[in-house]
Protein backbone atom coordinates (compact mmCIF):
# COMPACT_ATOMS: atom_id res chain seq x y z
CA UNK A 1 0.00 0.00 0.00
CA UNK A 2 3.23 2.00 1.03
CA UNK A 3 6.42 1.89 -1.16
CA UNK A 4 9.29 4.29 -0.17
CA UNK A 5 12.34 3.19 -2.46
CA UNK A 6 15.61 5.47 -1.45
CA UNK A 7 13.91 8.11 -0.30
CA UNK A 8 16.26 11.31 0.60
CA UNK A 9 15.55 14.75 1.46
CA UNK A 10 18.09 17.74 2.19
CA UNK A 11 17.77 21.13 3.77
CA UNK A 12 20.54 23.03 2.13
CA UNK A 13 23.83 20.95 3.77
CA UNK A 14 21.31 19.14 6.06
CA UNK A 15 19.97 15.38 5.55
CA UNK A 16 16.82 15.05 7.20
CA UNK A 17 15.60 11.83 5.40
CA UNK A 18 18.90 9.69 4.54
CA UNK A 19 18.12 7.09 1.78
CA UNK A 20 15.35 5.22 3.42
CA UNK A 21 13.15 2.33 1.71
CA UNK A 22 10.23 0.44 3.16
CA UNK A 23 6.81 -0.91 2.48
CA UNK A 24 3.96 -0.63 4.37
CA UNK A 25 1.24 -3.96 3.17
CA UNK A 26 -2.55 -2.98 2.78
CA UNK A 27 -4.39 -3.35 5.85
CA UNK A 28 -1.04 -3.04 8.28
CA UNK A 29 -0.95 -1.12 11.66
CA UNK A 30 2.37 0.56 10.83
CA UNK A 31 4.65 2.41 13.52
CA UNK A 32 7.51 4.63 12.81
CA UNK A 33 9.29 5.43 15.55
CA UNK A 34 12.46 7.76 16.44
CA UNK A 35 13.68 10.46 18.41
CA UNK A 36 12.50 13.83 17.91
CA UNK A 37 14.13 15.53 14.98
CA UNK A 38 14.93 12.10 13.73
CA UNK A 39 13.37 12.80 10.14
CA UNK A 40 9.53 10.94 10.90
CA UNK A 41 7.95 14.42 10.26
CA UNK A 42 9.71 14.92 6.92
CA UNK A 43 9.26 11.19 5.46
CA UNK A 44 5.17 12.21 6.70
CA UNK A 45 5.14 15.34 4.87
CA UNK A 46 6.77 13.80 1.62
CA UNK A 47 4.11 11.00 1.47
CA UNK A 48 1.20 13.64 1.86
CA UNK A 49 2.29 15.63 -0.79
CA UNK A 50 3.37 18.71 1.54
CA UNK A 51 6.91 18.27 0.53
CA UNK A 52 8.73 17.20 -2.51
CA UNK A 53 11.56 14.74 -2.14
CA UNK A 54 15.22 15.67 -3.36
CA UNK A 55 15.53 12.23 -4.75
CA UNK A 56 14.29 8.79 -4.15
CA UNK A 57 10.03 7.30 -5.37
CA UNK A 58 7.06 6.61 -3.16
CA UNK A 59 4.28 5.14 -4.05
CA UNK A 60 0.71 5.37 -1.88
CA UNK A 61 -2.28 3.24 -2.69
CA UNK A 62 -0.47 2.99 -6.64
CA UNK A 63 0.36 6.69 -7.33
CA UNK A 64 3.19 8.96 -6.75
CA UNK A 65 2.80 11.70 -4.41
CA UNK A 66 5.08 14.26 -7.25
CA UNK A 67 3.13 13.57 -10.30
CA UNK A 68 -0.40 12.13 -8.77
CA UNK A 69 -1.25 14.33 -5.63
CA UNK A 70 -4.57 14.51 -6.32
CA UNK A 71 -5.11 10.89 -6.29
CA UNK A 72 -2.97 10.40 -3.66
CA UNK A 73 -4.74 13.00 -1.56
CA UNK A 74 -7.27 11.17 -1.93
CA UNK A 75 -6.28 8.01 -0.82
CA UNK A 76 -5.35 8.92 2.61
CA UNK A 77 -6.62 10.73 5.49
CA UNK A 78 -4.29 12.26 8.23
CA UNK A 79 -4.31 13.40 11.91
CA UNK A 80 -1.43 16.08 11.75
CA UNK A 81 0.63 16.55 15.14
CA UNK A 82 -0.81 19.79 15.96
CA UNK A 83 -4.80 20.14 15.93
CA UNK A 84 -5.38 21.05 12.43
CA UNK A 85 -9.43 21.95 12.91
CA UNK A 86 -11.01 25.47 12.81
CA UNK A 87 -11.96 26.44 16.15
CA UNK A 88 -14.38 29.20 14.80
CA UNK A 89 -16.30 26.42 13.38
CA UNK A 90 -18.74 23.71 14.93
CA UNK A 91 -17.63 20.30 14.68
CA UNK A 92 -20.00 19.68 12.01
CA UNK A 93 -19.15 22.14 10.08
CA UNK A 94 -15.70 21.09 10.42
CA UNK A 95 -16.75 18.00 8.69
CA UNK A 96 -18.88 19.33 6.20
CA UNK A 97 -15.96 21.52 5.08
CA UNK A 98 -13.93 18.28 4.42
CA UNK A 99 -16.39 16.72 2.50
CA UNK A 100 -17.15 19.46 0.47
CA UNK A 101 -13.31 19.34 -0.55
CA UNK A 102 -13.18 15.64 -0.72
CA UNK A 103 -15.88 15.67 -3.29
CA UNK A 104 -18.29 13.36 -1.17
CA UNK A 105 -21.78 13.91 -2.59
CA UNK A 106 -24.13 15.56 -0.25
CA UNK A 107 -26.47 12.78 0.87
CA UNK A 108 -23.83 10.75 1.55
CA UNK A 109 -21.77 13.10 3.12
CA UNK A 110 -24.60 14.04 5.88
CA UNK A 111 -24.93 9.77 6.45
CA UNK A 112 -21.01 9.24 6.76
CA UNK A 113 -20.68 12.48 9.07
CA UNK A 114 -23.55 11.13 11.38
CA UNK A 115 -21.94 7.76 11.17
CA UNK A 116 -18.55 9.31 11.95
CA UNK A 117 -19.54 11.05 14.95
CA UNK A 118 -21.42 8.89 16.60
CA UNK A 119 -18.25 6.50 15.96
CA UNK A 120 -16.39 9.09 17.79
CA UNK A 121 -19.06 9.79 20.38
CA UNK A 122 -19.42 13.72 19.22
CA UNK A 123 -22.96 13.63 17.33
CA UNK A 124 -24.02 15.18 20.92
CA UNK A 125 -21.76 17.94 20.44
CA UNK A 126 -21.54 18.40 16.99
CA UNK A 127 -23.16 21.95 16.68
CA UNK A 128 -20.69 23.31 19.21
CA UNK A 129 -17.68 25.43 18.48
CA UNK A 130 -14.16 23.60 18.34
CA UNK A 131 -12.65 25.97 21.12
CA UNK A 132 -14.96 24.87 23.64
CA UNK A 133 -13.33 21.45 23.25
CA UNK A 134 -10.94 19.27 25.36
CA UNK A 135 -7.92 18.16 23.44
CA UNK A 136 -8.88 14.89 23.60
CA UNK A 137 -12.34 15.38 22.00
CA UNK A 138 -10.19 17.43 18.81
CA UNK A 139 -8.63 14.55 18.33
CA UNK A 140 -11.26 12.26 17.88
CA UNK A 141 -12.91 14.57 15.70
CA UNK A 142 -10.01 15.14 13.70
CA UNK A 143 -10.26 11.08 13.49
CA UNK A 144 -13.54 11.54 12.67
CA UNK A 145 -12.81 14.03 9.69
CA UNK A 146 -10.03 11.97 8.61
CA UNK A 147 -11.85 9.12 7.97
CA UNK A 148 -15.08 10.94 6.16
CA UNK A 149 -13.45 10.44 2.58
CA UNK A 150 -12.60 6.62 3.47
CA UNK A 151 -9.04 7.09 3.02
CA UNK A 152 -7.25 3.62 2.07
CA UNK A 153 -4.13 4.76 4.82
CA UNK A 154 -4.63 6.99 7.26
CA UNK A 155 -1.75 8.70 8.80
CA UNK A 156 -1.02 9.53 12.91
CA UNK A 157 1.76 11.60 14.04
CA UNK A 158 1.98 11.48 17.56
CA UNK A 159 -1.64 11.41 17.87
CA UNK A 160 -2.03 9.80 21.87
CA UNK A 161 0.35 13.09 22.64
CA UNK A 162 -1.12 15.00 25.99
CA UNK A 163 -4.55 13.15 25.67
CA UNK A 164 -5.03 10.40 29.39
CA UNK A 165 -4.87 6.70 28.95
CA UNK A 166 -8.92 6.79 28.91
CA UNK A 167 -8.54 9.04 26.01
CA UNK A 168 -5.84 7.39 24.35
CA UNK A 169 -7.20 3.46 24.84
CA UNK A 170 -10.42 4.74 23.26
CA UNK A 171 -9.00 5.91 20.54
CA UNK A 172 -7.30 2.87 19.23
CA UNK A 173 -9.99 0.74 20.13
CA UNK A 174 -11.82 2.88 17.27
CA UNK A 175 -8.46 2.55 15.25
CA UNK A 176 -8.08 -1.28 15.84
CA UNK A 177 -11.97 -1.60 14.97
CA UNK A 178 -11.46 0.47 11.81
CA UNK A 179 -8.47 -1.33 10.63
CA UNK A 180 -10.38 -4.90 11.20
CA UNK A 181 -13.77 -4.24 9.70
CA UNK A 182 -12.40 -1.67 7.12
CA UNK A 183 -9.01 -2.82 6.10
CA UNK A 184 -7.81 0.63 6.50
CA UNK A 185 -3.83 0.81 6.29
CA UNK A 186 -2.51 2.86 9.37
CA UNK A 187 0.76 4.49 9.63
CA UNK A 188 1.51 6.10 13.20
CA UNK A 189 4.63 7.64 15.18
CA UNK A 190 4.28 7.59 18.61
CA UNK A 191 6.86 8.49 21.41
CA UNK A 192 4.73 6.00 23.50
CA UNK A 193 6.78 2.56 23.14
CA UNK A 194 4.01 0.28 25.13
CA UNK A 195 2.03 2.10 22.76
CA UNK A 196 3.55 0.53 19.42
CA UNK A 197 4.11 -2.33 20.96
CA UNK A 198 0.41 -3.10 21.84
CA UNK A 199 -0.64 -1.54 18.65
CA UNK A 200 1.66 -2.20 15.41
CA UNK A 201 1.75 -5.23 13.54
CA UNK A 202 5.21 -4.04 12.56
CA UNK A 203 7.56 -1.17 13.20
CA UNK A 204 10.41 0.68 11.66
CA UNK A 205 13.13 3.07 13.38
CA UNK A 206 14.26 5.79 12.11
CA UNK A 207 17.57 7.94 13.64
CA UNK A 208 19.51 10.87 12.31
CA UNK A 209 17.55 10.46 8.86
CA UNK A 210 18.12 6.29 8.49
CA UNK A 211 15.95 3.65 8.99
CA UNK A 212 18.62 1.57 11.85
CA UNK A 213 16.38 -1.50 11.96
CA UNK A 214 12.65 -2.56 11.31
CA UNK A 215 10.19 -5.90 12.21
CA UNK A 216 7.72 -6.96 14.50
CA UNK A 217 8.10 -5.86 18.25
CA UNK A 218 9.45 -9.30 18.97
CA UNK A 219 11.96 -9.33 16.59
CA UNK A 220 13.17 -5.69 17.51
CA UNK A 221 13.27 -7.20 21.23
CA UNK A 222 15.50 -10.31 19.70
CA UNK A 223 17.50 -8.42 18.15
CA UNK A 224 18.62 -6.52 20.58
CA UNK A 225 18.09 -8.66 23.49
CA UNK A 226 16.09 -6.92 25.40
CA UNK A 227 12.74 -7.35 27.03
CA UNK A 228 10.42 -4.37 26.03
CA UNK A 229 10.47 -2.40 23.22
CA UNK A 230 11.42 0.68 24.98
CA UNK A 231 14.92 -1.12 25.96
CA UNK A 232 15.00 -1.98 22.32
CA UNK A 233 14.72 1.19 21.27
CA UNK A 234 16.75 3.22 23.97
CA UNK A 235 19.63 0.37 22.92
CA UNK A 236 19.11 1.23 18.98
CA UNK A 237 18.95 4.88 19.20
CA UNK A 238 21.25 5.45 22.36
CA UNK A 239 20.63 7.30 25.59
CA UNK A 240 21.56 11.02 24.62
CA UNK A 241 18.91 13.52 24.40
CA UNK A 242 18.10 15.05 20.68
CA UNK A 243 18.81 18.86 20.63
CA UNK A 244 16.09 20.64 18.23
CA UNK A 245 15.89 24.22 17.66
CA UNK A 246 12.44 25.73 17.90
CA UNK A 247 10.75 26.25 14.96
CA UNK A 248 8.15 29.25 14.27
CA UNK A 249 5.75 26.42 15.22
CA UNK A 250 6.67 26.33 18.64
CA UNK A 251 7.20 30.05 19.37
CA UNK A 252 3.26 30.00 18.05
CA UNK A 253 2.14 27.59 20.17
CA UNK A 254 3.63 29.12 22.64
CA UNK A 255 2.01 32.15 22.10
CA UNK A 256 -1.16 30.60 21.60
CA UNK A 257 -0.89 28.96 25.27
CA UNK A 258 0.42 32.37 27.02
CA UNK A 259 -3.21 33.37 25.26
CA UNK A 260 -5.02 30.84 26.86
CA UNK A 261 -6.51 29.29 23.37
CA UNK B 1 -16.47 25.70 -7.47
CA UNK B 2 -17.44 24.46 -4.90
CA UNK B 3 -14.48 23.83 -2.95
CA UNK B 4 -13.98 27.43 -3.31
CA UNK B 5 -16.98 28.59 -2.01
CA UNK B 6 -16.62 26.65 1.24
CA UNK B 7 -13.45 28.63 1.89
CA UNK B 8 -15.34 31.77 1.15
CA UNK B 9 -18.02 30.73 3.13
CA UNK B 10 -15.77 29.46 5.89
CA UNK B 11 -14.32 33.01 6.13
CA UNK B 12 -17.47 35.02 6.09
CA UNK B 13 -18.28 32.48 8.83
CA UNK B 14 -15.67 33.27 10.45
CA UNK B 15 -16.48 36.96 10.51
CA UNK B 16 -20.08 36.90 11.49
CA UNK B 17 -19.13 34.85 14.50
CA UNK B 18 -16.77 37.16 15.98
CA UNK B 19 -18.67 40.03 17.08
CA UNK B 20 -16.10 41.43 18.96
CA UNK B 21 -13.47 41.76 16.49
CA UNK B 22 -16.55 43.95 14.17
CA UNK B 23 -16.68 46.38 17.20
CA UNK B 24 -13.17 46.43 17.55
CA UNK B 25 -12.82 47.09 14.27
CA UNK B 26 -15.35 49.84 14.25
CA UNK B 27 -13.70 51.50 17.06
CA UNK B 28 -10.72 53.62 15.21
CA UNK B 29 -12.61 54.40 12.25
CA UNK B 30 -15.42 56.22 14.16
CA UNK B 31 -12.38 57.72 16.16
CA UNK B 32 -10.91 59.40 13.11
CA UNK B 33 -14.01 60.44 11.61
CA UNK B 34 -15.65 62.09 14.28
CA UNK B 35 -12.42 63.43 16.22
CA UNK B 36 -10.79 64.47 12.09
CA UNK B 37 -14.27 65.07 10.47
CA UNK B 38 -15.39 67.41 13.32
CA UNK B 39 -12.29 68.73 14.63
CA UNK B 40 -11.55 69.91 11.36
CA UNK B 41 -14.64 70.91 10.34
CA UNK B 42 -14.62 74.58 10.49
CA UNK B 43 -11.20 75.34 9.49
CA UNK B 44 -11.49 73.20 6.35
CA UNK B 45 -15.08 74.87 5.69
CA UNK B 46 -13.04 78.61 6.44
CA UNK B 47 -10.95 77.49 3.47
CA UNK B 48 -13.58 76.92 1.40
CA UNK B 49 -13.51 73.36 0.81
CA UNK B 50 -17.17 72.84 2.12
CA UNK B 51 -18.10 70.14 4.07
CA UNK B 52 -14.77 67.96 6.39
CA UNK B 53 -16.84 65.39 7.05
CA UNK B 54 -18.37 64.34 3.93
CA UNK B 55 -14.81 64.78 2.35
CA UNK B 56 -13.16 62.50 4.95
CA UNK B 57 -15.99 59.89 5.07
CA UNK B 58 -14.73 57.82 1.96
CA UNK B 59 -11.22 58.07 2.66
CA UNK B 60 -12.18 56.43 5.76
CA UNK B 61 -13.98 53.94 4.54
CA UNK B 62 -10.83 53.14 2.50
CA UNK B 63 -8.82 53.07 5.38
CA UNK B 64 -10.93 50.44 7.37
CA UNK B 65 -11.38 48.24 4.00
CA UNK B 66 -7.57 48.56 4.01
CA UNK B 67 -6.71 47.22 7.55
CA UNK B 68 -9.10 44.75 7.25
CA UNK B 69 -7.76 43.13 3.76
CA UNK B 70 -4.74 43.62 5.05
CA UNK B 71 -5.37 41.67 7.91
CA UNK B 72 -7.72 38.67 5.96
CA UNK B 73 -4.81 37.89 3.81
CA UNK B 74 -2.24 37.61 6.94
CA UNK B 75 -4.31 35.21 8.49
CA UNK B 76 -3.15 32.97 6.18
CA UNK B 77 -0.16 32.71 8.79
CA UNK B 78 -2.67 31.75 11.74
CA UNK B 79 -3.91 29.20 9.87
CA UNK B 80 -0.51 27.77 8.80
CA UNK B 81 0.98 28.48 12.54
CA UNK B 82 -2.40 26.50 13.67
CA UNK B 83 -2.66 23.75 12.05
CA UNK B 84 -5.77 24.30 9.47
CA UNK B 85 -3.74 25.67 6.20
CA UNK B 86 -2.40 22.36 6.26
CA UNK B 87 -6.21 20.30 6.34
CA UNK B 88 -6.46 22.34 3.46
CA UNK B 89 -2.84 21.91 1.89
CA UNK B 90 -3.22 17.84 1.63
CA UNK B 91 -7.22 18.02 0.08
CA UNK B 92 -7.63 17.29 -3.63
CA UNK B 93 -7.56 20.84 -4.58
CA UNK B 94 -4.91 22.96 -6.48
CA UNK B 95 -2.99 25.86 -4.24
CA UNK B 96 -4.37 28.56 -6.69
CA UNK B 97 -8.39 27.78 -5.87
CA UNK B 98 -7.22 27.67 -2.13
CA UNK B 99 -5.89 30.75 -2.54
CA UNK B 100 -8.98 32.52 -4.67
CA UNK B 101 -11.05 30.94 -1.93
CA UNK B 102 -9.44 32.36 0.36
CA UNK B 103 -9.14 36.00 -0.95
CA UNK B 104 -12.42 36.19 -2.46
CA UNK B 105 -13.99 35.57 1.82
CA UNK B 106 -11.36 38.05 2.78
CA UNK B 107 -12.33 40.35 0.66
CA UNK B 108 -16.19 39.87 1.06
CA UNK B 109 -15.50 40.40 4.88
CA UNK B 110 -13.13 43.49 4.22
CA UNK B 111 -16.11 44.65 2.09
CA UNK B 112 -18.73 44.36 4.64
CA UNK B 113 -16.83 46.13 6.80
CA UNK B 114 -16.40 49.06 4.46
CA UNK B 115 -20.42 49.03 4.08
CA UNK B 116 -20.77 49.08 7.89
CA UNK B 117 -18.27 51.98 7.95
CA UNK B 118 -20.25 53.88 5.45
CA UNK B 119 -23.37 53.18 6.75
CA UNK B 120 -22.48 54.61 10.39
CA UNK B 121 -20.68 57.40 8.59
CA UNK B 122 -24.46 58.21 7.08
CA UNK B 123 -25.56 57.88 10.85
CA UNK B 124 -23.21 60.67 12.11
CA UNK B 125 -24.10 63.15 9.30
CA UNK B 126 -22.26 62.01 6.06
CA UNK B 127 -24.69 62.63 2.79
CA UNK B 128 -23.88 61.26 -0.69
CA UNK B 129 -24.50 62.96 -3.16
CA UNK B 130 -26.85 60.11 -4.53
CA UNK B 131 -28.69 57.19 -3.10
CA UNK B 132 -27.68 55.57 -6.36
CA UNK B 133 -24.23 55.78 -6.06
CA UNK B 134 -24.15 53.31 -3.16
CA UNK B 135 -24.09 50.44 -4.94
CA UNK B 136 -21.49 50.82 -7.42
CA UNK B 137 -19.33 52.23 -4.39
CA UNK B 138 -19.79 48.82 -2.94
CA UNK B 139 -18.19 47.23 -5.97
CA UNK B 140 -15.13 50.10 -6.15
CA UNK B 141 -14.79 48.67 -2.60
CA UNK B 142 -15.05 45.19 -3.16
CA UNK B 143 -12.00 45.59 -5.92
CA UNK B 144 -10.03 47.78 -3.32
CA UNK B 145 -10.56 44.56 -0.61
CA UNK B 146 -9.30 42.48 -3.36
CA UNK B 147 -6.00 44.20 -4.25
CA UNK B 148 -5.10 44.50 -0.19
CA UNK B 149 -5.96 41.20 1.03
CA UNK B 150 -4.23 39.42 -2.14
CA UNK B 151 -1.28 41.64 -0.83
CA UNK B 152 -1.85 40.88 2.60
CA UNK B 153 -1.56 36.90 1.34
CA UNK B 154 1.72 37.77 -0.26
CA UNK B 155 3.12 39.33 2.44
CA UNK B 156 1.81 35.84 4.75
CA UNK B 157 3.80 33.73 2.30
CA UNK B 158 7.26 35.48 3.26
CA UNK B 159 6.60 35.43 7.23
CA UNK B 160 7.23 32.75 9.08
CA UNK B 161 4.91 34.27 12.25
CA UNK B 162 3.06 37.41 13.59
CA UNK B 163 6.15 38.67 15.19
CA UNK B 164 6.55 40.79 11.46
CA UNK B 165 2.72 42.17 11.67
CA UNK B 166 3.82 45.29 13.35
CA UNK B 167 6.51 45.78 11.48
CA UNK B 168 4.23 45.52 8.05
CA UNK B 169 1.33 47.64 9.99
CA UNK B 170 4.21 50.68 10.50
CA UNK B 171 6.39 50.46 7.42
CA UNK B 172 3.52 49.48 4.73
CA UNK B 173 0.15 49.74 6.27
CA UNK B 174 0.24 52.96 7.77
CA UNK B 175 2.21 54.65 5.00
CA UNK B 176 -0.35 53.56 2.46
CA UNK B 177 -3.24 55.25 4.22
CA UNK B 178 -1.69 58.31 5.62
CA UNK B 179 0.13 59.56 1.66
CA UNK B 180 -3.53 58.20 -0.27
CA UNK B 181 -5.35 60.83 0.10
CA UNK B 182 -7.58 59.53 2.83
CA UNK B 183 -7.25 62.75 4.60
CA UNK B 184 -7.11 65.68 2.79
CA UNK B 185 -7.46 66.54 -1.11
CA UNK B 186 -5.34 65.73 -3.80
CA UNK B 187 -5.42 68.88 -5.61
CA UNK B 188 -2.16 70.90 -5.22
CA UNK B 189 -0.59 68.69 -3.66
CA UNK B 190 3.72 69.21 -3.17
CA UNK B 191 5.18 67.77 -5.97
CA UNK B 192 6.89 64.70 -3.80
CA UNK B 193 3.49 64.12 -2.14
CA UNK B 194 1.41 64.05 -5.41
CA UNK B 195 3.54 61.76 -6.92
CA UNK B 196 3.50 59.43 -3.52
CA UNK B 197 -0.01 59.58 -3.84
CA UNK B 198 -0.24 58.51 -7.43
CA UNK B 199 1.28 55.12 -6.69
CA UNK B 200 -0.27 54.38 -3.75
CA UNK B 201 -3.02 51.99 -4.84
CA UNK B 202 -5.45 52.94 -2.08
CA UNK B 203 -5.92 56.42 -3.59
CA UNK B 204 -7.42 54.98 -6.27
CA UNK B 205 -9.68 53.50 -4.50
CA UNK B 206 -10.67 56.35 -2.45
CA UNK B 207 -11.04 58.47 -5.43
CA UNK B 208 -13.28 56.81 -7.12
CA UNK B 209 -15.25 56.38 -3.63
CA UNK B 210 -14.87 60.33 -3.46
CA UNK B 211 -16.26 60.36 -7.36
CA UNK B 212 -19.55 58.25 -6.36
CA UNK B 213 -20.58 59.53 -3.24
CA UNK B 214 -19.43 63.11 -3.30
CA UNK B 215 -18.76 63.79 -6.86
CA UNK B 216 -15.33 65.21 -5.84
CA UNK B 217 -13.21 62.92 -7.94
CA UNK B 218 -9.65 64.06 -9.14
CA UNK B 219 -8.09 60.97 -11.27
CA UNK B 220 -11.26 60.22 -12.66
CA UNK B 221 -13.30 56.98 -11.66
CA UNK B 222 -12.36 55.27 -15.43
CA UNK B 223 -8.43 55.71 -14.53
CA UNK B 224 -9.75 54.64 -11.10
CA UNK B 225 -10.88 51.73 -11.83
CA UNK B 226 -8.13 51.14 -14.60
CA UNK B 227 -5.27 51.01 -11.98
CA UNK B 228 -7.74 49.41 -9.40
CA UNK B 229 -8.23 46.59 -11.50
CA UNK B 230 -4.43 46.12 -13.18
CA UNK B 231 -3.20 46.39 -9.90
CA UNK B 232 -5.37 43.82 -7.96
CA UNK B 233 -4.73 41.32 -10.73
CA UNK B 234 -1.10 41.40 -10.72
CA UNK B 235 -1.45 41.50 -6.90
CA UNK B 236 -3.64 38.29 -7.31
CA UNK B 237 -0.93 36.68 -9.54
CA UNK B 238 1.98 37.37 -7.32
CA UNK B 239 0.22 36.36 -4.45
CA UNK B 240 -1.04 32.83 -5.77
CA UNK B 241 2.62 32.48 -6.93
CA UNK B 242 4.41 33.05 -4.02
CA UNK B 243 1.60 31.04 -1.90
CA UNK B 244 2.20 27.93 -3.93
CA UNK B 245 5.60 27.99 -2.67
CA UNK B 246 4.10 28.00 1.46
CA UNK B 247 6.13 25.04 2.29
CA UNK B 248 4.67 24.32 6.11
Amino acid sequence: MIEVKNLTKKFDDFVAVDNISFQVKEGEIFAFLGPNGAGKSTTIKMLTTLLAPTTGTMTLNGHDPVREPSAVRRSFGIVFQDPSLDDELTAYENMEFHGVLYDVPDKLRRERIEYLLKFVELWDRRDNLVKEFSGGMKRRLEIARGLLHHPKIFFLDEPTLGLDPQTRNSLWNHLKELNKNEKTTIFFTTHYMEEAERIADRIAIIDHGKIIASGTAEELKQKTNTGSLEDAFLSLTGKSIREESASPNDHMRTMRRAHGH
Amino acid sequence: MKKIYILWLRQIKRYLRSKSRIVGSLAQPLLFLLALGYGFGSVYQKAGEGNYLNFLAPGIIGMSILFTSVFSGMEVIWDRQFGFLKETLVAPMSRFSIMIGRTLGGATVATLQGVLVMLISILFGFHPASWFALLPAVFIMFLTALLFTSLGTMIASFLDDMQGFQLIMNFLVMPLFFLSGALFPLQGLPTALGIIARIDPLSYGIDALRGLLINAGHYGLGMDILVLGAVTLLFLSLGSYFFKKVQI
